[in-house]
């Protein structure tokens, strides 16, 4: 995972509430067995003006002039400031991945539906939960100023303005340590494995049926 | 010391350990695998050189991607097919018991798991899919994972996570004729909205819950989800017991009895503390009929679409007035008044024989209106498509003008061909309406099986309790 300590960028605005992962990457996409190439689908049904596919060259579909990331001032964006509940909905990861593979560090809002909130954590996104005043500040601030930038800080959990606005954030620390290191969390379970088998091996004393259940022996 | 909830039993009946900060490395008895979210968890661990901890724990099915057309022998779409085919791969090179297209165990993962006993009380299970809740009616430990964590159960069978707080939803008196879980669970979104069980497992209970079938239970916990909780429960009652006993993957014989004499204990305690509790009146409720893009747009039949210049502030009349610009619809119409292209009768909500007998009720001696292009009937597994040709379910939907289909996710998802044109609007027993959900540009009503088969009868919708009197 690419590690996630300071990052700073354009921020994009897109003030709706309850965002779900249909929206931000439509299901005709998730039958690629590919975690990079979402980029170009990352709200799909709202970035360009009739459907498309795995096949389709992206490219040469006519966008939608009406939709907020298509102006030309977000195009080089990487910070998006949005509605509550964003990410509800289906568990897809490629929600997550089609916001990295467009060029996204961060996504800041008043709420984030848990799974999505996880899945970004795992893949280097940041999420940045805010007061619902805050986010209004931001989704106004982005619109009035052409070019309006954030500096995001993690280990300091601060983003700053050009104005010099700052704000603060809240993140689990062990989410915080994950990011800024970059660490593979695979691999920090497994240094308990030994820990896991006695686990495992008490379980099986006492629920043996959850045991030997399936597949080849 | 007060007592624990449910989920706090079995929480810490799975929790290998939990560090300082909190975070807990909670053991993974069962995952379910599907094609969509597993072929890059599978990459995954091939590139790290690792290997599934325990095969013995998973079950793989395809059900997304797979048409429902009958007599197929293959996937006509070919990007659709290499997507099955690396699941039958994956499952092949590490051994996974995998129920594959064809196969008469073959169904909607959420579906088979319950059905075939591999969803056992007192378990963890994951499975990447939001739906996973639905396990927990049989009190599992059940939620929805994403491709990395999907990766991360494969190679070491534990999750590194944090506890969601608890949350009892008290669905208190009888449901009337014609109303069932389904109603309840979209009312109880209404009432608290999508987001309303964020961050939390909610538990079910109250009058109404006992006296639901195992089916409607899981009709019920799938829908939990859509409140935003990863988990939904319900304890261990006869009910319980008598649906998962004899199932093929059950214990059998002395481990029956010592497992039946666990999951007994597998209840709150009287003086256990939820950190939130709702209270829903059941028997008040009228059948429900979602008019936007979100689960929590809903309203009884009897009533009209609400009006944006009613909402409580702007910010939510303007997400009001996207969504009715979105469905085609406007503040005040008559619920009854709306007319349907498309009927779906389906998905790991609402595809189960009950589902189906419910709808065959209300179908039986009637006939699809004229203005339906398509009405579908897609079984949750090959199972209960064969209980239902047994019990003739297949020809009162067939009389009727419905198409009768091989088990899959379909149209809930529309990931396969069968799909809702732009602009078409249908009457869905599944689980989302959202945006494109059925399609491009579909317009999605959510309602349980009664009440999509009334509508198909009639081309509108219908309240389902007048054909039922």
């Amino acid at each position: 995972m690419t590690p996630f300590v300071r990052h700073r960028g354009v921020v994009a605005p897109l003030d709706r509430s309850n965002i779900d992962t249909d929206v931000i990457i439509p299901k005709q996409y998730l039958k690629s067995v590919k975690r990079t190439g979402f980029g170009p689908n990352l709200f799909d049904s709202w970035r360009y003006l009739a459907p498309g596919d795995l096949e389709s060259d992206h490219a040469r579909r006519p966008r939608n002039p009406d939709f907020v990331l298509n102006r030309p001032r977000y195009q080089e964006a990487s910070i998006l400031v949005t509605g509550a509940n964003f990410g509800c909905g289906s568990s897809r990861e490629h929600a997550v991945w089609a916001f990295l593979d467009a060029g996204f560090r961060a996504v800041i809002a008043p709420s984030f539906a848990d799974i999505f909130d996880t899945n970004a954590a795992k893949n280097g996104l940041l999420t940045v939960q805010l007061s619902e005043a805050a986010v209004r500040t931001l989704l106004e601030e982005t619109e009035q100023t052409e070019g309006y930038q954030l500096d995001i800080d993690l280990p300091e959990q601060t983003m700053t303005a050009d104005s010099g606005a700052c704000w603060s954030f809240d993140i689990d620390s062990q989410r915080k340590r994950c990011l800024v290191e970059g660490l593979d969390d695979i691999a920090l379970t497994l240094r308990h494995a030994n820990r896991i088998r006695e686990f495992e091996a008490a379980r099986r004393a006492q629920a043996p049926w959850l045991f030997d259940r399936f597949g080849s022996p | 010391m007060s007592g624990r909830t449910l989920y706090d039993k079995l929480w810490d009946e799975h929790a290998v350990q939990t560090a300082e900060d909190g975070t807990t490395l909670l053991y993974i008895d069962c995952q379910l695998v599907h094609e969509v979210t597993s072929p890059q968890a599978f990459e995954g661990l091939r590139l790290a050189g690792r290997a599934p901890w325990r095969p013995d724990s998973i079950v793989a099915v395809a059900d997304h991607n797979v048409p429902t057309e009958p007599d197929l022998e293959e996937i006509p779409d070919a990007v659709s097919r290499h997507q099955v085919e690396t699941l039958d791969a994956n499952c092949a090179e590490y051994g996974l018991l995998e129920f594959p297209m064809g196969d008469p165990r073959q169904g909607i993962v959420h579906v088979i798991g319950p059905e075939q006993g591999i969803t056992l009380p007192g378990m963890t299970v994951v499975c990447g899919d939001s739906h996973t809740s639905t396990h927990g009616a049989l009190a599992t430990l059940a939620f929805g994972i994403g491709t990395s964590q999907v990766e991360h159960v494969l190679a070491t069978q534990c999750l590194p996570v944090r506890k969601p707080s608890n949350m009892l939803v008290r669905l208190e008196g009888r449901t009337a004729p014609g109303v069932g879980s389904k109603d309840l669970a979209l009312a109880l979104i209404g009432s608290i909205g999508t987001a309303g069980g964020t961050g939390c497992a909610i538990e079910f209970a109250g009058q109404a819950v006992e006296e639901m079938s195992m089916e409607a239970r899981m009709t019920l916990c799938n829908m939990a989800i859509e409140a935003g909780a990863r988990s939904g429960l319900v304890a261990v009652d006869d009910v319980t017991l008598g649906y998962v006993r004899g199932r093929t993957y059950a214990p059998e014989g002395s481990a029956w009895e010592e497992a039946e004499r666990r999951w007994r204990e597998l209840r709150s305690d009287d003086d256990a503390v939820f950190e939130r509790a709702v209270v829903l009146q059941a028997g008040e409720l009228a059948p429900q009929v979602t008019w936007g893009t979100s689960p929590e747009m809903v309203v009884s039949v009897d009533s009209a679409v609400p009006r944006p210049d009613e909402a409580e502030d702007l910010a939510r009349a303007g997400g009001m007035k996207a969504a009715l610009d979105y469905m085609g619809l406007k503040g005040g119409e008559t619920v009854t008044d709306i007319e349907l292209d498309r009927i779906f009768i389906g998905s790991c909500t609402n595809a189960r024989i009950e589902d189906l007998r419910e709808a065959a009720a209300v179908v039986r001696g009637r006939h699809c209106a004229d203005n339906i292009l398509q009405a579908l009937v897609v079984p949750g597994s090959g199972r209960v498509k064969a209980q239902a040709e047994s019990e003739g379910l297949d020809r009162i939907f067939t009389e009727a003008g419905f198409e009768w289909r091989e088990p899959g996710c379909s149209m809930c998802l529309a990931m396969n061909a069968d799909r809702l044109e732009p602009g078409e609007r249908c009457a869905a027993t599944s689980n989302r309406n959202f945006e494109g959900r059925q399609g491009e540009g579909g317009r999605t009503h959510l309602v349980s099986p009664a009440m999509a088969a009334a509508a198909a009868c009639a081309g509108h919708f219908v309240d389902v309790r007048e054909y039922l009197a």
